[in-house]
């Protein structure tokens, strides 16, 4: 297959960016996107060009780390999948592609298609934990857990920071971001003692870091490479009303 | 005060209210709606003509109008102003951006809608409320009014655009201050859909029923 990329280019943070054309000739429909920018970097790199940054780790859709804003979705066009694992077979041959880093006013651009996802980190340390004491582990089934709760507690869970919420949504909201972690804990008892400082202390965080609000538009759950619902955002929003009312 | 302050400042908080003061007024809705029904008895207008001249008479009434007037003022401010945080957060530069893939356009246009309508209850208020109130006279008749000003082409269109954007506001609010009060879950979707689509789909309809009916001459 062969694609014309229109990929975005940026040398850091203070510069102004702007995109690039690049060929992908004969690629295999079973590569992953990330596979086929590693072969547009190879041929960069032949040329002693400057190879297109993007971030990238475990490559099988559990690290969050890779995510890329493709011709208008993020993480392309399938649903439930990261940019690792999408594949090329979904693309049109000789089509072209548009490849831009996550935009939002919390989520600064380091490098071409690299952002500073650092907020996130600082919205969980805010509250997104639960204190125990250090020793050795309790017995595993001394407290009884539902297993709806379990489930749902196990597919908040299943959230890995990549950050797709925030980037393809019209406010730059982290609300699913955060709700999954909030929901996660309050679902199971051991999150319970903490549970009122923390949504407050998460909020906080989040309005502090620049991200928007939510307007329910339910983007984020379209694009969420992990499927996690915006019922998640609905618990949140009672967590808040518990806290700060009653 | 300053534990309302942190709440009003707080993006959930903010939302909180927005959806708050949506549900308050859509409740006046069904209560004008009702009022205003009664323009298709067969009576030549008497019985909405003694309904308007009761109104304000009604001292509950007068108090309600005050309270409606701060909540819309509330709704709007609030509103304006988390659309004004979130624009500033958005930072979207996107060269392709596919959001008709992943949301609706009455979620994302909640503000152009809730203008228009908006302009829409300002000349409203001026072509009924205020002749009502101010420059009735001896022999007074709201339907009159009401007959005239519905049966004018250009105030009749500019009524049926601005309920169709009402609908269409509230296709979208209606549920939202739902899952902004944390109501959402499987359970009750259902429900606040199927209640929605009165608000959104039968109440305009209903209030737009009166304009077709003097443009069409009955």
């Amino acid at each position: 297959m062969n694609f014309i990329l229109k990929i975005w280019r940026q040398k850091d943070r203070n510069s102004k960016g702007k995109f690039e054309e690049y060929k992908a000739i004969d690629i295999s429909p079973d590569m992953s996107f990330l596979e086929m920018l590693d072969a547009i970097n190879r041929d960069l790199a032949k040329q002693d060009a400057e190879v297109i940054a993007f971030d990238h780790d475990c490559r099988e859709g559990i690290c969050g780390s890779c995510g890329l804003f493709i011709n208008g979705r993020a993480h392309g066009p399938q649903h439930g999948v990261t940019t690792c694992e999408l594949r090329m077979r979904h693309f049109k041959d000789g089509g072209t592609i548009v490849v831009e880093p996550w935009r939002a006013k919390a989520f600064p651009v380091i490098k071409d298609l690299v952002v500073d996802r650092r907020a996130f980190e600082r919205i969980i340390q805010a509250g997104g934990y639960i204190s125990v004491d250090t020793g050795a582990a309790p017995e595993a089934s001394s407290i009884p857990i539902s297993k709806a709760n379990a489930e749902e507690a196990m597919d908040a869970a299943a959230c890995i920071g990549c950050g797709a919420c925030v980037a393809v949504c019209k406010n730059s909201s982290a609300m699913l971001f955060m709700s999954a972690k909030i929901s996660q804990l309050a679902l199971l008892p051991q999150g319970h003692p903490e549970r009122k400082i923390r949504v407050h202390r998460m909020v906080e965080q989040m309005d502090k870091d620049g991200f928007g609000h939510c307007s329910n538009t339910y983007a984020c759950e379209m694009d969420c490479p992990k499927k996690i619902s915006v019922t998640h955002i609905a618990r949140m929003n009672r967590e808040f009303i518990r806290a700060k009312i009653f | 005060m300053y534990a309302f302050i942190q709440f009003y400042n707080s993006s959930v908080g903010k939302k909180l209210l927005v959806g708050l003061t949506g549900l308050l007024l859509i409740s006046y809705l069904v209560i004008h709606l009702f009022g205003n029904l009664l323009i298709f008895r067969n009576d030549a207008g008497r019985a909405f003509d003694e309904y308007a001249e009761i109104l304000p008479q009604v001292v509950v009434i007068r108090v309600i109008e005050v309270g409606l007037f701060l909540i819309f003022l509330f709704h709007i401010i609030t509103a304006a102003y988390t659309w004004l945080v979130n624009k500033q957060a958005a930072g979207k530069q996107y060269k392709v951006w596919k959001k008709g893939q992943t949301s609706k356009l009455s979620s994302r246009t909640m503000l152009l809608s809730g203008s228009i309508v908006f302009i829409f209850l300002v000349i409203h208020m001026q072509q009924f409320w205020y002749t009502s109130r101010y420059e009735a006279g001896e022999h007074f008749s709201m339907y009159e009014v009401v007959r005239a000003t519905l049966s004018e082409p250009v105030y009749g269109i500019f009524y049926l655009i601005a309920m169709f954007l009402l609908g269409f506001h509230l296709r979208h609010g209606f549920q939202s201050a739902f899952q902004t009060f944390g109501l959402r879950d499987k359970k009750f979707t259902p429900i606040i859909e199927l209640v929605g689509a009165i608000f959104w789909l039968l109440i305009p309809l209903a209030f737009a029923s009166m304009p077709f009916y003097f443009l069409l001459n009955f």
